[in-house]
């Protein structure tokens, strides 16, 4: 309604006008001295995100462990990737639970990810250390439902990629230019207070969270 | 739930005798109260924060204009569908417009407050569309047939019995508990199907970067996510006030925001939305609009003062700490906004004729003009609408003068006329102290006050009396 | 928080005992008016004074209020300070008599006189450093935050430094000392039920902490509390801390 456009932009534009402030000198909070890479595991351990450490050998081990704990007969992964092909390359060795690959649209794979799948690996663009959350870029090999449908969701995270704040994050990331369809902060399994204030995990998003931290 | 009754005092004592309702909020409201105390154990970060998080959205007010067509430009170039609507009607139709287009039979939402300000469930419906709520609190008063009672928390006002008792009621094979882990799981696997068959996803904007063409929306559920991302579109509705300058703003904006509200560093997820599915992507909406809504926006913008409220980011600290609301809860307000916020926003937005009797909810505590993340001076607002009610500064306000009362002009003329005269102020106080004390307690105004207090005694000497019998100068 | 613009001790000071006070409680404006002169300043209580003209700035009505304000600065001439036994009529002048004279040519004056304006406790604390030594028997106290006192003139730990420094009173925190006790004026006859729940649970804090007496710096709080305890025949006294503070340090050399 290029009416409504004008009539909005119009009242804006006749408005008294008020001066336009400068942003104060400002240094994003850091609490503690503590590394980056601790508060972060302690800020997302205590809303129940788990954090395993590993190396990039070791990698695929610690996925099939984690896949055997939490009783997983499959997992959702984008083989294209250097962490799908670790697990391919893993699992032609010896077989574990039945790699799914995300490899058609949404609309083909909706039921089966909706009801039959049990957990998804991602990589990350690295996590934020002062408010404990992981950076998640969908691409097109991981697309952006692979984090959130499957209940458990495993993220890998290379501990150097560390940041302290949002605001380092997007200028180091060139975040602010330009920017994927879709980015995404997360931190910690889904959760909600709206029960009595009472703290429920698992509501729409995965019900776990587990951060595979490698650490070479 | 009793219906409550329109004017807002009888609302709110309703509410103050909903035992239930007292209890839960007093509860709730105190634990959100120090949680927010804790994430922020430092004064100085504090208020550095919140003169930051202030200048952001000030200096995106301030080129809001500019900002938005520049939003409009960099959303349309990655392929959003942008509309602009004045009035929640207008808005309500483009909507509708656009589901019809798509065939679209139901759209499945996350929490949007802007959508309450259209009425937008109850106007779908109208129009054979449904309307399905994904947010556990939302989604838990939909089933009941109510409104949110809380901006953040909307069914903070229900029992964990009484919302075991609505989904054994609503939802087909869920037995009676009253686990909230169980009532939680039975929302998660009925929603689940209805992410994956809705025709149409729909949200509401946090912030709205103009430098990206970004759409931010934090949640800490995942519905946000999955109604954005599942269905094949997704419509987004955002109050022009929420765009700010650049991506990078959102970082102490939701600090502020996370912090302030549920005493969280952040929020599980913040969905940062850029473009729909490329021709290359597996996944996302094939289609994304934005309506931008006005509804009175524009009109609070024209006044330096009440523009200040246009800073809100919708994070409910102002009405976690009022004491006012945490005794009678949201739904006494009457309109879409409830604590201070909505006592500054519904007489703006309904008019002072309809929503102006809530402008006296306010003892002007001034917490939460104290606790606003971006230092919105709420307590001075409610003052400055009880003036534009009283004696309107030509047509800035809705319905401004309506609550002009003759009787009240006569009481404050003669109030002024006694006390900006130190001879009357003499001569009325005497007279006060020689008989106030024989006033009957049933008179109005003592009637009120001596309903839970004794009645106030005059003292039978002056202070002035007494300062001279024992040597103070008064000059 | 105010800052004083004045260096050292004053020599004299101005004292605004509120309308409230002047009406109801006469002598706790009165002890407020002793402390000053036992820490060891000249007291001078204008008699052309009133009232600070807060119920009606606060309910729209501007120009009265202007009216009002006038008044009160053409009673205090001198540049001396001017102090108020009252967080809320201190941050009506301080706060809000600028604002509502903005963008007027009486601003420069009505600025002068508001940079002036304290409350007490805070300049019994930061302007005359008063040492206070307690010859009174045991006791429990608590205290009321009241509003604006905290949240417009910054006072918070004053009033509470001061009850600590009394050997034999112990100070008990009440829950939700800090919450509002439900005057707020014209407040408690527009939205009576509401602020009744408030006295009754502000009552109910205070009781709970087995307190003997609650003391505030604002009488309109402490009218309010007082009236509610009175009529709930709770076991509790309240006072203007300044009658309080006055009566534990006794009868003074002079």
């Amino acid at each position: 309604m290029s009416n409504a456009r004008s009539a909005i932009l119009e009242r804006l534009r006749k408005a008294p006008k008020k001066p336009i402030p400068e942003l104060p000198a400002w240094q994003p909070y850091q609490s503690t001295t503590e590394p980056a890479f601790e508060r972060f595991r302690r800020l997302i351990t205590a809303v129940r995100g788990e954090v395993i450490e590993t190396t990039r050998a070791n990698l695929a081990a610690t996925v099939r462990q984690v896949l055997a704990d939490k009783q997983c007969q499959n997992l959702l992964y984008a083989p294209k990737t250097d962490i799908g092909k670790a697990l391919d390359d893993a699992w032609d060795a010896e077989p574990g639970p039945q790699l799914v690959a995300y490899d058609r649209p949404i609309e083909e794979m909706k039921a089966l990810m909706i009801n039959n799948i049990d957990a998804g690996i991602t990589g990350t663009m690295g996590a934020i250390a002062d408010t404990g959350s992981l950076i998640v870029w969908p691409t097109v090999e991981e697309p952006r439902l692979m984090s959130l449908v499957p209940p458990l969701h495993i993220a890998v995270l290379e501990v150097s990629k560390m940041f302290d704040s949002f605001t380092e994050a997007v200028a180091k990331l060139g975040w602010n230019k330009n920017p994927p369809g879709n980015t995404l902060l997360i931190s910690g399994p889904s959760k909600t207070a709206d029960i009595e204030g009472i703290l429920c995990f698992g509501v729409h998003g995965p019900k776990q969270l587990v951060i595979l931290a490698v650490t070479d | 739930m009793p219906e409550l009754s329109h004017d807002f005092e009888h609302a709110a004592v309703e509410a103050l005798g909903n035992k239930q309702l007292r209890t839960n909020l007093r509860r709730v409201m105190t634990g959100l109260i120090n949680k927010r105390a804790a994430q922020f154990p430092d004064f100085d970060e504090l208020q550095a924060l919140r003169t930051r998080g202030a200048a952001i959205k000030d200096r995106a007010l301030a080129k809001l204009p500019d900002l938005l067509v520049q939003l409009e430009q960099n959303l349309i170039a990655k392929g959003f569908h942008v509309h602009w609507a004045q009035s929640v009607e207008e808005g309500n139709k483009i909507i509708l417009d656009i589901l019809k287009k798509a065939n679209a039979r139901s759209i499945i939402k996350g929490k949007s407050m802007v959508s309450e300000e259209m009425h937008f469930n109850h106007f779908l419906e109208e129009n054979g569309v449904k309307a399905l709520e994904s947010d556990l609190g939302e989604y838990i008063i939909q089933l009941a047939g109510e409104t949110p009672s809380h901006i953040v928390m909307p069914a903070i006002h229900k029992n964990k019995d009484q919302i075991g008792k609505l989904f054994q009621e609503k939802i087909d094979g869920q037995p009676y508990t009253e686990d909230p882990d169980e009532l939680t799981a039975a929302a998660r696997r009925v929603l689940r199907q209805l992410f994956a068959s809705a025709d149409c996803g729909f949200s509401g904007v946090n912030f709205a970067a103009a430098d990206t063409g970004t759409l931010v929306l934090i949640s800490n559920e995942g519905n946000g996510r999955m109604s954005t991302h599942l269905p094949s579109m997704h419509i987004a509705l955002m109050g022009i006030e929420k765009c700010i300058e650049r991506l990078e703003d959102v970082g102490p904006l939701i600090s502020l925001a996370c912090r302030s509200a549920t005493g969280q560093p952040i929020t599980t997820y913040v969905n940062m939305i850029s473009g729909p599915r490329k021709s290359n992507e597996k996944d996302g909406p094939k289609e994304v609009h934005l309506v931008l809504l006005d509804n009175g926006r524009t009109k609070i913008y024209q006044d330096p003062e009440l523009r200040e409220g246009l800073r809100c980011i919708r994070c409910a600290a102002c009405m976690n700490h009022c004491p006012v609301y945490t005794r009678i809860g949201g739904h006494a307000y009457q309109y879409t906004y409830p604590g201070p916020i909505g006592e500054v926003l519904n007489p703006q937005m309904q008019g002072i004729e309809k929503a102006g009797d809530v402008l006296h909810a306010s003892s002007l505590c001034g917490r939460c003009s104290e606790v606003c993340p971006v230092k919105i001076p709420l307590a001075d607002l409610i003052v400055r609408l009880r003036r534009e009610a009283i004696r309107p500064a030509a047509d800035a306000v809705k319905g401004g003068g309506s609550r002009k009362s003759n009787m009240e002009d006569v009481i404050w003329f003669g109030w002024k006329t006694m006390y900006a005269s130190p001879l009357l102020y003499r001569w009325g106080t005497w007279w006060l102290r020689k008989i106030g004390n024989f006033m009957p307690a049933g008179i109005p105004l003592l009637k009120q006050w001596t309903s839970v207090r004794s009645k106030p005694q005059f003292a039978s000497r002056s202070i002035y009396d007494l300062a001279r019998e024992r040597g103070i100068r008064d000059e | 928080m105010s800052k004083s613009p004045l260096p050292g001790r004053p020599e004299t000071v101005y004292y605004f005992p509120t309308c409230l006070i002047d009406l109801f409680y006469p002598e706790a404006g009165m002890a407020g008016i002793e402390l000053l002169q036992r820490a060891g300043t000249k007291v001078v209580m204008p008699t052309k004074q009133s009232c600070c003209g807060q119920p009606a700035r606060n309910c729209g009505y501007y120009e009265e209020a202007r009216a009002v304000a006038r008044a009160q600065l053409a009673a205090f001439p001198n540049d001396w300070p001017i102090v108020v036994p009252s967080g809320s009529c201190a941050g009506m002048m301080k706060k809000h008599y600028p604002e509502l004279f903005a963008g007027t040519p009486e601003l420069p004056k009505i600025q002068a006189f508001c940079d002036r304006v304290f409350e007490l406790t805070w300049f019994l604390v930061h302007k005359m450093d008063i040492k206070l030594v307690d010859k009174g028997e045991p006791i429990k106290v608590t205290w009321h935050g009241s509003c604006h006192s905290m949240r417009e003139m910054g006072v918070i730990e004053e009033p509470k430094d001061l009850l600590r420094s009394l050997s034999n009173v112990t100070l008990l925190e009440a829950e939700h000392e800090k919450e509002c006790c439900g005057f707020g004026g014209t407040f408690s006859v527009r939205l009576p039920e509401v602020s009744a729940a408030m006295v009754t649970d502000k009552v109910g804090s205070i009781v709970a902490t087995g307190a003997t007496e609650v003391v505030s710096g604002d009488m309109g709080c402490m009218m309010n509390i007082s009236g509610a305890m009175k009529k709930a025949k709770a076991p509790v006294r309240g006072r203007h801390i300044a009658e309080f503070l006055l009566e534990r340090i006794g009868k003074g050399d002079a």
